[in-house]
């Protein structure tokens, strides 16, 4: 599905600039992106070095674990193929937690460890576990309690009360993650989403 | 009051935890400085990882949006999208919403800016855009991070939670600010 996605994305955007003549601006968003997308990494070296430093102490004291055992019933029905006391329960706790607070540049270190603790509990090293999945679908379905920056640019725009928006938004966003955390669920039995052993199927 | 707290708890809550794990691993006796350095090593693979990744999405994310075919989708789609009472100006948020943080922002301060913060356009596009992530940003930066190819369900799950994350913003901004 990402390859057709992808495909379409470029080619549509390649065949529609060239008919409404913004085919030179298609060229150029693509090369900045480029660039963009080498930035953003980039920026991301500083906080991740800071936190896997941070979470490399939280393990090593045992912190990690303690966290993973006191939310073991909801982790462990979340996540059926993770031991409970494995350090990726701990990690993801630690990166849902950072985004429901709106602590993007913690939630994203964390989530990558997350990722890193739980591709060693994979056997197929390319292909994505119902752990992994299940994991990203509450990462995609967004938990902030708080959308601050949304909130500065109602305030900005001269909104009397911009903090009305956080009741509606916590009620969209509660149904995204119920269904995302439902639908992750419901695939992962689906044939065509089934690991298939060490083949070089697609 | 829910709003002060959560202000309170976003100002202390990486000062404390920085110091609540210092202070924690030295009195499990933890060699705190040797424990950083060694974890941290990994922060530069693991960002460098990424890239592929993410300028693979991003070139594709740019070209689509600077085509204009975004503006097409929008007229195709807006006698549909009318029906569950969502106005024919957000439709290109909606769109937006899984494929670009920043676009999806830069649409809503738009939609805000050009309707007024109190119209139903504008609280909308708000709604909209803490109801769900980034999808497409996710996927590639955790997935890439492990250089996991494969990712099954994933996007089909997270553009299904995205869609019913933007027609519940649709009708909640209509029954809580009644119009």
């Amino acid at each position: 599905m990402i390859n057709f996605i992808w495909a379409g994305l470029l080619i549509i955007g390649f065949v529609v600039g060239a008919f409404t003549g913004n085919l030179d601006a298609v060229t150029n968003a693509a090369i900045d992106n480029a660039k963009t997308g080498v930035d953003l990494a980039l920026g991301l070296i500083g906080v991740m070095t800071l936190w896997l430093g941070l979470m490399k102490i939280a393990e090593d004291s045992g912190l990690v674990e303690k966290l993973a055992r006191l939310l073991k019933p909801l982790m462990v029905w979340l996540f059926p193929d993770v031991p409970p006391e494995h350090p990726a329960m701990g990690a993801m706790i630690m990166n849902i937690a950072a985004n429901m607070l709106g602590l993007g540049n913690a939630a994203t270190p964390l989530g990558l460890k997350a990722m890193g603790e739980l591709q060693k509990l994979s056997d197929d090293k390319e292909t994505a576990t119902d752990a992994m999945v299940t994991f990203l679908a509450i990462n995609t379905s967004s938990v902030t309690l708080i959308p601050a920056s949304t909130i500065a640019i109602l305030a900005a725009a001269g909104a009397t009360n911009p903090t009305e928006i956080i009741g509606p938004t916590l009620v969209a966003t509660t149904v995204s993650t119920v269904v995302a955390v439902i639908m992750a669920r419901v695939f992962q039995k689906l044939p065509k989403y089934q690991i298939k052993k060490a083949n070089n199927n697609k | 009051m829910f709003v002060k707290t959560m202000e309170v708890i976003s100002t202390y809550a990486i000062p404390l935890i920085i110091v609540g794990f210092i202070v924690f691993g030295m009195s499990k006796k933890v060699k705190v400085y040797e424990s950083f350095t060694e974890g941290a090593k990994e922060g530069f693979s693991t960002a460098v990882r990424i890239i592929p990744f993410l300028v693979a999405m991003l070139v594709a994310i740019g070209a689509f949006r600077a085509s204009g075919a975004m503006d097409l989708l929008t007229k195709a789609l807006s006698p549909i999208t009318n029906l569950i009472g969502m106005p024919g100006e957000v439709l290109p948020m909606a769109f937006m919403r899984p494929l670009s943080g920043g676009g999806a922002q830069g649409v809503m301060t738009d939609l805000i800016t050009t309707h007024g913060p109190e119209s139903l356009i504008g609280r909308m596009a708000a709604v909209m855009m803490g109801s769900t992530e980034t999808t497409f940003y996710v996927l590639a930066v955790y997935f890439g991070s492990v250089a996991v190819k494969k990712q099954r369900h994933a996007l089909s799950v997270g553009l299904l939670a995205d869609l019913a994350g933007l027609i519940t913003a649709v009708i909640v901004t209509r029954l809580f600010f009644g119009m």
